[in-house]
């Protein structure tokens, strides 16, 4: 039995981490995104949409000059956590504390809040709301931290997202038309070149969270798994050989990279989903250890 | 081609313009979107401004209050939002107000290319996303109307090279993205065919 630490301060660390990471995930843009974007306009072929990439790269360079967000959109805040084992935390304690940050980051900033009530359209002016921020939280053998990603996910590409309840009998064919239809049915709407994160298998909802977790994967790490790798790279050389191009007026880049997670699911099913990530690829992470030492990352 | 213009847009300023040009602006850029059309269009109150020869931005902008603007308002963050939620307003924006021009990102459809060829008009694609450009090239917020809807306001903006801006869709009913998406389901049948799926 691994013994078990109670991480100190663990409150007042949790809240100050939600407001870093999301003010920061609007302003940093990471690594692999920018890698991404720069080798897509040292290969493309259409004038146009070069200079949109160009746009971009200049975009994600004021931001880091001047502390600024990179878009306006301030999204949908989103947390991915993982805790590991070894290190004891009031869990929903850590959740109201990145909850009170995201908050604080909105008043403080300040930032536009973009949430508001499902029916009234009410906006309470905090980027928080029932269910929002929007958390996700696992656990795992394989780390001794608590893993946090924060995603503030823009509305331009949330609302490309797409699920379909396939039939056994539509086989892996029927998983690639749908990815293909659905990236060609959203056209410039999702700011491309997106991130395509595409779910396979699981029930509905899982298969939909598997989708918009892929599109936080760093831009060229590829599946683990040999075939579904290969898939990857099929759908994006795929997508890419559509024309769609940067913002869907044409061009050799309409995506950076497709992403994959698939889950067991019943005989009788064989569901995907489609969520899109917009090209700046916005996420910030922080590893949480035990004695309250805290790794900033992506 | 590469155009350098100001409003307000006359007649032939928005006729010479043709898809694939680029555009570069200076002067005053209406900011308004969802809620705003929804007051001028569904609940009948007309803008409070003249918007003929208008270049309208589909935008909700992040401000902070400051004394020394002119509105009271010094722009934060300043992007650009998918222009196709707002479809069904463009016809009205020409034919009773005189708009000339629409910037946003992400397209419109086939009733505004339609309006923009029977009145005068051109889409502009701006690159989406990229707000932090945007926002340098906002000089100021001149006038802030309908402050009820922040941030969806009716905003006047003053800008410096705003750009570069794409013309998407112009007054001869031409539009990129209905070329592109034609040639990508053109694509997409041969792309079907090389993966050995069928249609």
């Amino acid at each position: 039995m691994t013994s078990v630490s109670t991480l100190p301060n663990a409150e007042a660390l949790f809240e100050d981490l939600g407001r870093r990471l999301y003010v920061d995930a609007q302003i940093d843009i990471p690594p692999d995104v920018r890698r991404a974007l720069r080798e897509a306009a040292a290969r493309e072929t259409n004038r146009g949409a070069r200079g949109m990439l160009t746009t971009m790269l200049r975009a994600v360079d004021v931001a880091d000059r001047k502390q600024t967000l990179v878009c306006q959109d301030t999204g949908i805040p989103i947390f991915w956590i993982t805790i590991g084992r070894g290190i004891a935390v009031d869990g929903a304690a850590m959740l109201e504390a990145l909850r009170r940050g995201v908050e604080r980051a909105t008043e403080e900033t300040p930032l536009r809040s973009s949430i508001v009530s499902a029916i009234r359209r009410e906006n309470r002016h905090t980027s928080t709301g029932d269910g929002v921020p929007v958390f996700h939280v696992e656990f795992s053998t394989a780390i001794d931290y608590i893993d946090i990603v924060m995603m503030p996910k823009g509305s331009g590409s949330e609302s490309m997202s797409f699920l379909k309840m396939l039939l056994p009998a539509d086989g892996l064919a029927g998983v690639k038309k749908f990815v293909l239809d659905t990236a060609v049915e959203a056209g410039g709407r999702p700011c491309p070149p997106t991130i395509v994160g595409v779910g396979i298998g699981g029930s509905s909802d899982l298969c939909m969270t598997l989708a918009k977790k892929a599109t936080l994967r760093p831009v060229g790490q590829r599946h683990p798994q040999s075939d579904i790798a290969a898939l990857e790279v099929e759908l994006r050389d795929a997508i890419n050989s559509t024309g769609i191009g940067p913002m869907g007026l044409g061009g050799d880049t309409t995506v950076l990279d497709v992403h994959i997670e698939t889950a067991w699911t019943h005989i009788t099913l064989n569901p995907v989903a489609v969520n899109m990530q917009c090209w700046r690829g916005e996420r910030r992470r922080a590893r949480v250890y035990a004695d309250g030492r805290v790794d900033i990352g992506y | 081609m590469e155009h350098r213009l100001r409003a307000p847009l006359s007649d032939g300023d928005v006729r010479r313009l043709r898809v694939g040009d680029a555009v570069l602006l200076d002067g005053t850029v209406w900011g308004l979107r969802d809620a705003t059309l929804i007051r001028i269009f569904d609940q009948g109150q007309a803008p409070p401004v003249d918007l003929r020869g208008g270049i309208l931005l589909h935008v909700a902008p992040s401000v902070r209050p400051s004394a020394a603007a002119p509105s009271g308002y010094e722009p934060m963050t300043v992007g650009t939002t998918t222009s196709t939620r707002m479809e069904r307003f463009t016809r009205g924006l020409l034919r009773d107000y005189g708009v000339r021009a629409i910037i946003g990102k992400g397209g419109l459809l086939d009733d505004s290319s339609a309006a923009f060829a029977e009145y005068g008009g051109a889409y502009l694609a701006i690159v989406g996303g990229a707000a932090s450009v945007e926002t340098e090239q906002v000089e100021a917020i001149e006038r802030v109307y309908w402050k009820d809807l922040m941030p969806e306001c009716l905003w006047q903006f003053r800008v410096r090279a705003f750009g570069p801006l794409t013309v998407a869709m112009d007054s001869q009913g031409a539009s990129l993205y209905r070329d592109v998406a034609r040639t990508a389901r053109e694509r997409l049948a041969a792309i079907y065919a090389k993966m050995g799926l069928r249609p």
